[in-house]
């Protein structure tokens, strides 16, 4: 009996504990060191001041010295800049004039430098050997071909506003968070009509009815992102781009709830990408962070039950051709 | 001459039929779950019917246990269940050696069939194994994976849901072998058929 246990903890100790070493890489392996995000590790921080003092609060003075008139005036939220969420962002180390045209340090901004076109990502990223890797070039394309891109006013700062996002997933050990900020991307706009209207003339969308077709409808949301049901997964890209129209998005449970689910080249690629230790589970990578029914199949665990059911079957059948035998005779 | 005893009351052969309908369900729904497949031309049931049905099954198997362990509180059918410790292990060698060489050279059966003693002591020790600990196990881990809010999101660095699935895909499988043993044990009465007809009328048949 003491041999069965210690040969059953063995193996559940094999089974489950070898893959304690298996979570998400926390940072870039090609980074020698990791900066910390934050104001004071900006050097541009006491120029970029003399911006936010204005556009980083709600409200802004407006005062006419000549005529000694001082008001305070709401700061529109397409100009407001929030201070703590720009410094750890993905610009976090940017002065302002990095992007905006120098022009602006003047007050009242001249007109010139309000109409100037601000950029896009691929103005700095694209073409570039530094960011090959993340292939900006390719996510136009994808994004081009996309539903967002048949709306004029879309642009990729609609989902990645440039003074406040954050790449996550690929940087986190915390899932639930990196999702729960990609879907908030998303419901920005389809979860408030609001923001919706300025950019179609659709009816509004009622998230939680629309997918009351999905069981376990909360445990969804919180662990999968809106995109891996809604955009195309392209092989070469680390996040697809190209969001498709509400009808083509994935309806079938064995999309993500089988061995070659597709999340594993969705939201676990990058772990994916990373790790590729055989734990004993089929798609283990992502079994740190969830667990999909049909998604994992721990292997071992599998050829041990064919074992012994083929194992049952053939000893009835030995029994039953003993059976018949003595039958006969 | 032939034996004739009132062995399955009518309370007794419903909840055996209805747990053996529910369990064959479970059992097909879950491997569908278990071996889900992209491609449809793979799948036993829909991944989607499979889950709803299997739910469904899951909850209505909950009250049936339910009734069977009340039905066997107040009615005293609990007594078969009641394994004897003396000589445990060589009376289920006995039994075991019955069913292995013993009823091929037509030996008389080591343990009959009385109003006392329902079951022999290999069916007592797995039904009551099957019973007792597997369906518990089985009822308590898929009301965490049917309510995955309410488990313990890590243990010992392991995903409680993973130790909970895995928990009860393997109790799954062992009810499954079971199953299959106990179905065919079941073919070992006087002709093929008997034990299930017994099962049906409520009357044990055998011939002395």
């Amino acid at each position: 009996m003491k041999i069965a246990i210690a040969l059953f903890t063995t193996i559940i100790s094999v089974i489950f504990l070898t893959d304690n070493n298996m979570g998400p890489v926390l940072q870039d392996p090609e980074e020698d060191f990791q900066v910390v995000k934050g104001i004071e590790n900006n050097i541009f921080a006491e120029d970029n001041e003399k911006c936010l003092v204005c556009h980083g609060e709600p409200y802004f003075e407006l005062s006419d010295t000549a005529a000694g008139v001082v008001q305070n005036r709401l700061m529109c939220d397409d100009y407001f800049v929030e201070r703590d969420e720009f410094y750890q962002s993905n610009h976090w180390s940017f002065a302002c004039t990095d992007c905006h045209s120098y022009d602006f340090e003047l007050f009242p901004h001249p007109v010139s430098a309000r109409l100037e076109e601000p950029y896009n990502c691929n103005d700095c990223h694209g073409y570039d050997e530094q960011y090959a890797h993340f292939q900006f070039e390719k996510i136009q394309e994808e994004y081009q071909e996309s539903i967002h891109a048949e709306i004029e006013e879309f642009s990729c700062w609609k989902c990645h506003d440039p003074h406040s996002y954050e790449v996550l997933i690929r940087n986190t050990d915390d899932f639930e968070e990196a999702i729960l900020q990609n879907n908030n991307i998303c419901l920005e706009c389809h979860s408030n009509f609001s923001n919706f209207q300025l950019l179609t003339d659709r009816e509004e969308i009622e998230i939680v009815q629309s997918h009351d077709w999905l069981p376990n409808q909360e445990a969804h949301f919180k662990s999968v992102r809106c995109l891996e049901c809604h955009t195309e997964i392209n092989d070469t890209l680390m996040v697809a781009h190209k969001v498709l129209p509400m009808d083509k998005a994935v309806k079938r449970c064995t999309e993500c709830h089988s061995a070659d689910s597709r999340l594993m080249a969705s939201l676990y690629r990058y772990q994916s990408k990373e790790l590729r230790g055989d734990v004993g589970f089929i798609n283990a990578v992502i079994l740190n962070q969830s667990f999909v029914v049909g998604a994992h199949r721990n292997v071992i665990l599998n050829y041990l039950s064919y074992i012994i059911f083929a194992g049952v079957i053939l000893l009835l059948f030995v029994h039953i051709f003993f059976r018949i035998l003595k039958s006969k005779s | 001459m032939e034996k004739r005893l009132y062995l399955y009351p009518v309370w007794i052969r419903l909840w055996h039929l209805l747990n053996a309908v529910l369990v064959i369900i479970l059992i097909f729904t879950g491997i569908s779950m278990q071996y889900a497949s992209a491609e449809i031309s793979f799948s036993l049931i829909r991944f989607d019917q499979a889950v709803a049905w299997h739910n469904v099954a899951a909850i209505i198997l909950v009250f049936n246990y339910v009734i069977f362990v009340l039905g066997n509180i107040f009615t005293g059918n609990s007594r078969h269940y009641k394994v004897k410790k003396e000589n445990f292990w060589s009376r289920l060698f006995t039994q075991l050696k019955f069913y292995a060489f013993g009823m091929f050279r037509g030996e008389e059966h080591p343990f009959p069939i009385t109003y006392k003693q329902k079951f022999n002591p290999l069916q007592k020790i797995s039904y009551v194994l099957v019973m007792y600990v597997g369906m518990p196990v089985v009822i308590i881990t898929g009301f965490g994976l049917l309510f995955p809010e309410i488990l313990v999101q890590q243990f010992f660095g392991v995903s409680g849901l993973l130790i909970t699935d895995v928990l009860h895909i393997t109790m799954g499988f062992i009810i499954t072998i079971f199953l299959v043993i106990h179905i065919y044990t079941c073919t070992l009465g006087d002709k093929p058929g008997t034990l299930f007809k017994s099962m049906v009328s409520g009357y044990h048949e055998e011939h002395e």
